[in-house]
């Protein structure tokens, strides 16, 4: 019997239709405004907290759609993103201190649909609105500063050793030794490659200098890479969960390269300053007094172990080389008002290493004074060739009289403002980022503009689909209809395609979408047109329908293997916006395949399949 | 509805020689152009700033002009974009280019005007990234170009590879020439076009070679000419049909898709039709001239079971 498909193949087609429906579906429901509550420090969200919320809520007269507890995350959902932001300040102070706060929109798909796995499409910033920035991460300050390292160890160890050397100093990526005599260097150096296994030694004369060369190994500088690029995305991540933005993407592109995306954002301009800053807190003891300390800036003659820094009122003031502690040794930070003066203040908590240092300086010097430095990079210009030049500007915020022993956990005074205070307290609490960075790219997108992209795209999606499908029924009567469910069917796979996958949908994704409407509708046409020249010839209208779609299929899929090369090559090249095109570009190839050639195949069976028919309406 | 009721007969190789003094004179233009005025890169290759802004009345650009020179941004254009609320600034790729120069910029406006001013969009591309973004173009065109080639040349013989591949250098030259020419502005998405643009006149191609095979192979009888008009003719009704819905939903793109995708559709569109002249007059005179025959594409490999297919 010809023209008629096996059951299992009309099975495989409404399964591929039901699937896809099903999975196309949760894009249909709104996106709620939400206040989403997640715990910290494996604190979770419970019942308890819950009703305390809404409690909080209700009295506020702020009307809540609905919460919802969810793997330890409390959803509350709002009608209006008026209220979601009104709520915001109140679920802030009801929540105890373990607990954060984040606006998001949460899709509000049924139960059902969302226990079967279903879920809508992601929206690119494009469209939503939100900031994307690209972050350079400055490698060989990374380096430079595992060198600088070395060249504390190295010189410990061979004070250690007990060899007397002239100077040990960092040279690039690597430490350089200077001896007396090569039998010395000769046996420093041996000794200390013995110790020191990841670096590779070298050794050199120059006038009458020994030198040996201790230099980081690719291997190792490879290692080092990883780690500082590790630690800056932990970092950034740390940063931009404080800032509480909901789904937040911060990803390593390349191998220098982190991402941070972070939908609906307001005010870029704060969250470049907050991703690019570098503040800490350094804690050390004072040295002489303040005449000790005039006359050093008077004389430039600095007591050895000494160093000269400034108040913040531009008094000069004598401190100690070596720190006490610094901010890597704090675990948490938080800002406040200090309750005596109600000067904005930092309170901090070391780690035990930290805590126990603190506790021994402290316990030793009971009634000396000992100063806050507040350290910052700052850039201060641009050198030749454009590139920013920062510096590190140290400033003296505090000093305080030790009045008894203290440890881990003490509060610090002396900031500028309560601003000044919170941004220190982020930056503490989300740790030292291990090498500097450098955003070198920015894309950020409004809100009214994302809403704009997304009435424009839609739009454009439905005109261009309706003059194609008025153009196909026009052309080929009943065939153009049974292209046009088939066209309508690959719009529905599309989409069910992107939300499985959980793809970004991104304006050049509409566009790559738009395009394939026009270009889904070819494989149609190359069919329709081979039927037509079949029934010129005078072939039967089955035998047409036969031979027609048969004809049609190498050249089709020829011509839709070559598109494919070119959406890959795309993609494998492409940022964010043009990924998006090649995705939508590719899955649109794939599925109007399937539909133009087995869903059309389908319908026009079910039509004119095994039946005496004596003409098409083609 | 038909555009040709019965099977036209159009001379098409006839032409080719006036077809090949038109292709040769706008690649001349194309060029020359290319050389001689460059392309208007976008951001997204050179670097720099852009801010886009919207007001709720409609924006009085002088008065904007005068903020920004004040503030020591004299030498960024301003201009509207889409409607008379938007505007759109660039600040030129300068020394001080950074992430921050955006919130200067706005921060004067929002300061400087009573009307409420709304950030918009803003773009920063640090200048190794624009670098680094136009090698990585470069390449990707030469390796689209390359793996096509490679792919033609398995499924069908050398000489249909170098016609398609001729035919699609010809579509990208022009649509990358009337960039130039019109000093379009350039940019990533447009990028993405051309790369469409690849792809689709490729698509356009393959149907005619496949059909100038098919019956370089049935037709006993004609020369190599001959057969390449045959199979043009019966493929110009797809050809053309599909070219129009491609065409309707770019115009739909267009004139509906917003600012930000104009010069990407705008791309598409004059690839598709020149993609569309292309794959008839560029591609089959390439193989002609290269001296197609049958011996060719005789090999008989049998092109999968009739039955196999849906």
């Amino acid at each position: 019997m010809i023209n008629q498909y096996p059951i299992w193949k009309n099975l495989l087609v409404a399964f591929v239709l039901l699937v896809g429906t099903l999975f196309a579906l949760p894009n249909i429901y709104s996106q709620d405004p939400v206040v989403e509550v997640t715990g910290t420090r494996g604190a979770e969200a419970g019942a308890s907290l819950q009703a305390d919320v809404s409690a909080a809520l209700d009295k506020a007269g702020i009307p809540v759609k609905r919460s919802e507890l969810e793997e330890g995350k409390l959803r509350v959902r709002f009608s209006s993103p008026e209220a979601q932001l009104r709520a915001q300040e109140v679920v802030a102070k009801a929540l105890p201190p373990e607990f954060t706060h984040a606006l998001t929109l949460s899709p509000d798909v049924p139960a059902w649909l969302d226990g079967v796995g279903g879920q809508p499409m992601n929206l690119g910033l494009d469209l939503r609105g939100g900031i994307h920035v690209l972050i350079d991460v400055d490698m060989d300050a990374a380096l430079q500063k595992a060198a600088q390292l070395q060249v504390s160890n190295i010189r410990t160890f061979l004070r250690g050793e007990k060899i007397r050397y002239v100077t040990v100093k960092a040279d690039g990526m690597g430490v350089e030794v200077r001896f007396k005599d090569a039998a010395l260097r000769d046996k420093a150096q041996e000794l200390t490659a013995e110790e020191f296994r990841a670096l590779n030694f070298s050794a050199r004369e120059e006038g009458g200098n020994f030198f040996f060369r201790a230099a980081i190994s690719d291997a190792e500088q490879r290692v080092l890479r990883k780690q500082a690029l590790a630690q800056n995305i932990t970092t950034l991540r740390n940063r931009v969960n404080a800032l509480g933005v909901a789904e937040p993407i911060i990803q390593q592109q390349g191998d220098r390269r982190i991402v941070v995306e972070l939908p609906g954002v307001q005010d870029p301009g704060k969250v470049k300053d907050l991703l690019s800053a570098t503040a800490t807190l350094e804690y050390r003891l004072v040295v002489g007094d303040m005449q000790a300390a005039m006359e050093a800036e008077r004389t430039g003659r600095v007591p050895p172990g000494a160093r000269l820094y400034r108040e913040r009122n531009g008094q000069p003031i004598l401190l100690k080389r070596q720190f006490i502690v610094t901010g890597d040794q704090m675990t948490s930070a938080s800002s406040g008002f200090d309750q005596q003066s109600g000067s904005p203040m930092v309170s901090v908590r070391l780690d035990g290493k930290g805590g126990k240092r603190m506790r021994n300086v402290t316990t030793e010097n009971v009634g000396k004074p000992m100063a806050v430095v507040f350290k910052e990079k700052r850039t201060i210009g641009r050198d030749e060739n454009g590139k920013e030049i920062k510096k590190w500007v140290e400033e003296v915020i505090n000093v305080a009289t030790i009045r008894e022993p203290f440890g881990r956990s003490f509060q610090t005074t002396g900031l500028d403002s309560p601003a000044e205070a919170h941004q220190l307290a982020l930056l503490l609490k989300a740790g030292a980022l291990a090498a500097p960075i450098e955003i070198v790219e920015e894309r950020t997108i409004g809100p009214s503009l994302g809403q704009d992209n997304i009435d424009q795209g839609f739009m454009s999606v439905l005109v261009g689909l309706a003059l194609v499908m008025v153009f196909m029924v026009v052309y080929y009567r009943v065939f153009g209809i049974v292209a046009n469910i088939a066209l309508i069917t690959n719009l529905l796979l599309i989409v069910a395609v992107l939300s499985i996958l959980q793809a970004t949908l991104t304006l050049p994704g509409i566009a790559g979408i738009v395009l394939t409407v026009g270009m889904a509708v070819d494989a149609n046409v190359l069919i329709f047109e081979r039927i037509r020249e079949e029934l010129r010839i005078g072939s039967t209208p089955q035998a047409s329908i036969h031979a027609g779609y048969a004809k049609a299929f190498s050249t089709i899929l020829d011509a839709n293997v070559t598109t494919f090369i070119a959406a890959v090559v795309l993609f494998s090249i492409g940022s964010g916006p043009v990924r998006g095109f090649a995705v939508t570009l590719a899955i649109g190839i794939l599925s109007s395949m399937f539909t133009a050639i087995v869903g059309t195949r389908a319908v026009i069976n079910l039509v004119y399949g095994a039946k005496n028919i004596k003409k098409l309406a083609i | 509805m038909q555009i040709f009721k019965t099977g036209t007969k159009i001379d098409f190789m006839g032409k080719r020689k006036l077809a090949l003094v038109f292709s040769l004179a706008i690649l001349l233009v194309a060029m020359g152009s290319l050389l001689s005025r460059g392309l208007n890169l976008g951001i997204d290759f050179t670097g720099g700033t852009l801010v886009e802004v919207g007001y709720e009345q409609d924006a009085d650009i002088p008065a904007i002009r005068q903020v920004l020179e004040q503030g020591g941004f004299g030498d960024s254009s301003v201009q509207q974009f889409g409607t008379a609320r938007d505007v759109l600034i660039r600040l030129p790729q300068s020394e001080q280019s950074s992430a921050k120069l955006s919130n200067e910029v706005f921060g004067l406006l929002a300061k400087a005007v009573d009307d409420k001013v709304e950030l918009r969009r803003v773009e920063f591309v640090g200048p190794q990234v624009g670098d680094e973004l136009t090698e990585d173009g470069a390449l990707a065109v030469l390796v689209a170009l390359m793996a096509i080639l490679v792919y033609v040349a398995l499924r069908f013989e050398w000489k249909f590879a170098v016609g398609s591949v001729v035919a699609l250098v010809h579509d990208v030259l022009f649509t990358v020439g009337l960039f130039s020419l019109l000093q379009i502005e350039f940019d990533l998405p447009v990028l993405a076009a051309v790369l469409a643009v690849i792809g689709y006149s490729l698509n356009d191609t393959i149907v005619v070679f496949d059909r100038v095979r098919e019956n370089f192979r049935k037709m006993r009888k004609g020369t190599p000419e001959e057969i390449i008009n045959i199979s043009l003719n019966h493929t110009l009704s797809r050809t053309l049909v599909t070219s129009l819905t491609t065409v309707l939903v770019l115009l739909a793109l267009f004139f509906l898709g917003g600012e930000i995708i104009h010069g990407f559709a705008l791309a598409l569109l004059v690839g598709v039709l020149i993609g569309t002249y292309s794959s008839i007059y560029v591609a089959s005179t390439s193989v002609l001239m290269l001296g197609v025959s049958k011996a060719d594409l005789m090999p008989v490999q049998k092109e999968g079971v009739a039955d196999d297919r849906p």
